[in-house]
């Protein structure tokens, strides 16, 4: 990432949910206690512990975690839904907890777009008015936010809708509308709850190829949860791994697949495919660990995926690849390399 | 040990007269005026069949209106409140339990001392009566607005009032018509007690049935009672309905 500015950061975040969370923090603070420890002594549920995330400007962050893992609450705390019981989170550099109910509305209403699960459309109105309601509870003239809204609409492909009422679109145009609704008010960031949780597979692969398209194109960042690894892996530029309120690894999904910190997340990871997460360089050996001539060898960048190089290698019938970045040779590619990088292993390249 | 509440309230039922009297007077004068106007604005229209109903229906319903508009007007913030704190709630269900079970006669009691006989007391036994079913329903309206609404308005930067009038209250329109259906229905109830209180009306006349043993007059009056209801039950499920539909 060429442009790393940090939009939100949140540093060791927790969030003690509990009559006596005042206490129990108190303990965690002063005694070091973990969550197992605060959940016997204080009878309180740790839902984040100790959690720390920065989104970088243009960035999709994806947090994957299973039900009951904290990422609901993670994001919630990122826009200050829920108040974090320890820790701080900065958006844009401004502290949100410090700020009083105006100025977070406006930084709510101005920087940070949210779309639900539930899409939480309201019945009573039609699709335009309901992809406007942001500007609208803004005081924004309606002429003004029509437009917004209309331009909005258009982006995801629902123009024809506007004067249809939810009741009368699928799941799936639903979510479109929820997601119009928070690009109407053009937010730098866009906190995605499990969006398309509750689509079918088909539609739920348009939407998420649509959405990062669509948010690569306008240069929004956005925190994407969701408890599907795919998922993340097709969305996210970094996933972060959720478990028990804790963040267990965050990585690019090459770097998770290749690596994974703990038996839990590589148990995750088993079954996704290498094919176009694998790059060249994480498979290549060294230049000087190939006996064979290089001139003859077919050329492949870097960050070409092992499907390419599968490719190109059953294309020309040759025995390896040569990787070269800026016309330079650094590393060689062996069908055998191929075959490790397939089967994930971490040490495919041999030095 | 006998308990006699009498022994502490009637001084202070005395004391109110005594001392309130000209304020009480005032109170009695403004709402007299206010249900003469509506009789006369109401009594003005033709009087054909259908119509005819309609403006007896009317005639009575004036206080009835009047009722039903002061008891939604007290009934409607409590409601809010108590959905917000549950504490508010607890306090007030003991409260509005007692306002639905003691015998509607006995608010009479009290109102007609302070007010003299007439419309006025009937009004204001009518207003206790209907509070309850519609502060309840209100209470359960605004709390059954889907949570993630609610979250919604916060996230978009939403002020809370915006919340409420933009968010909540469209959703709790359904439920909070049910509570308006129930208020006007139980004040209706109402109007029979009214008539023995001289507050006229269609309870006038099944009192003098009731008091001169006239069966007929009693029954007369009595359906008249129950078209009417029908008549208000049916306007205010039509409104729900329409909303339904909308939605």
């Amino acid at each position: 990432m060429e442009n790393s500015e940090v939009l939100i950061d949140c540093r060791s975040v927790w969030k003690v949910f509990g009559d006596r969370s005042r206490e129990a923090i108190g303990a965690i603070t002063g005694r070091g206690l973990g969550k197992q420890e605060v959940l016997r002594e204080f009878g309180c549920v740790v839902g984040v512990s100790d959690a720390s995330i920065q989104v970088r400007r243009g960035e999709i962050f994806c947090i994957m975690g299973l039900s009951g893992s904290g990422k609901s609450t993670l994001i919630r705390l990122l826009n200050r839904l829920i108040e974090p019981s320890l820790g701080q989170v900065k958006v844009k550099g401004r502290d949100i907890a410090a700020m009083d109910a105006a100025t977070l509305r406006e930084t709510r209403a101005r920087h940070i777009g949210m779309v639900f699960q539930s899409v939480a459309l309201l019945p009573q109105r039609n699709v335009l008015e309901n992809a406007a309601f942001g500007l609208e509870v803004q005081g924004v003239p309606k002429d003004e936010r029509n437009r917004a809204a209309e331009a909005a609409l258009a982006k995801v492909g629902l123009s024809d809708w506007m004067l249809r009422y939810p009741s009368e679109l699928s799941g799936g145009m639903q979510q479109r509308v929820g997601l119009a609704r928070a690009l109407t008010s053009d937010p730098e960031i866009i906190l995605m709850d499990e969006p398309f949780s509750a689509l079918d597979p088909l539609i739920r692969r348009q939407l998420q190829d649509e959405f990062r398209q669509l948010t690569k194109d306008l240069g929004k960042s956005a925190v994407f949860i969701t408890h599907d690894l795919d998922e993340a892996i097709r969305i996210g530029d970094r996933i972060a791994i959720m478990k028990d309120g804790v963040i267990i690894q965050t990585g690019t999904a090459e770097e998770i697949v290749m690596n994974p910190a703990d038996q839990y997340v590589a148990d995750f990871v088993a079954g996704i495919s290498r094919l176009h997460l694998i790059k060249a360089h994480s498979v290549m050996i060294s230049a000087g660990q190939w006996q064979g001539a290089v001139d003859g060898l077919p050329r492949c960048s870097p960050e070409a995926d092992i499907d390419a190089l599968i490719g190109q290698i059953t294309e020309t019938g040759s025995d390896a690849i040569a990787v070269e970045e800026d016309g330079k040779l650094v590393g060689i590619v062996t069908i055998r390399n191929l075959l490790l990088g397939v089967r994930g292993d971490a040490d495919a390249s041999a030095h | 040990m006998t308990v006699n509440p009498g022994a502490f309230l009637a001084p202070v039922v005395d004391w109110l007269n005594a001392n309130f009297h000209g304020f009480f007077a005032v109170v009695t004068q403004v709402i007299e005026a206010v249900l003469g106007a509506i009789e006369g604005a109401l009594l003005v229209l033709p009087p054909w069949a259908l119509i005819a109903l309609v403006a007896v229906a009317a005639f009575f319903a004036a206080g009835l209106r009047v009722a039903v508009l002061i008891a939604v007007a007290i009934a409607f913030p409590l409601g809010i409140l108590a959905a917000r704190r549950p504490r508010v709630e607890a306090a007030l269900r003991p409260v509005l339990d007692v306002m639905q079970t003691v015998p509607p006669w006995v608010y009479l009691i009290p109102a007609v001392m302070i007010f003299s006989l007439g419309k006025v007391p009937a009004i204001i036994a009518t207003i206790v009566y209907g509070i309850p079913p519609m502060l309840r329903l209100t209470t359960l309206a605004f709390r059954g607005v889907p949570k993630d609404l609610k979250e919604l308005g916060e996230a978009i930067g939403a002020k809370p009032g915006t919340i409420l009038w933009k968010i909540e209250f469209p959703a709790a329109t359904p439920t909070l018509l049910v509570g308006l259906n129930q208020c006007i229905l139980l004040s209706l109830a109402m109007v029979v007690l009214a008539g023995l209180v001289g507050a006229g009306g269609l309870g006038a006349e099944v009192t003098r049935g009731l008091t001169r043993m006239e069966m007929g007059l009693g029954l007369r009056a009595g359906l008249a009672i129950v078209a009417i209801a029908l008549l208000l039950d049916r306007l205010s499920r039509g409104a729900l309905d329409r909303k339904r539909k909308g939605a």
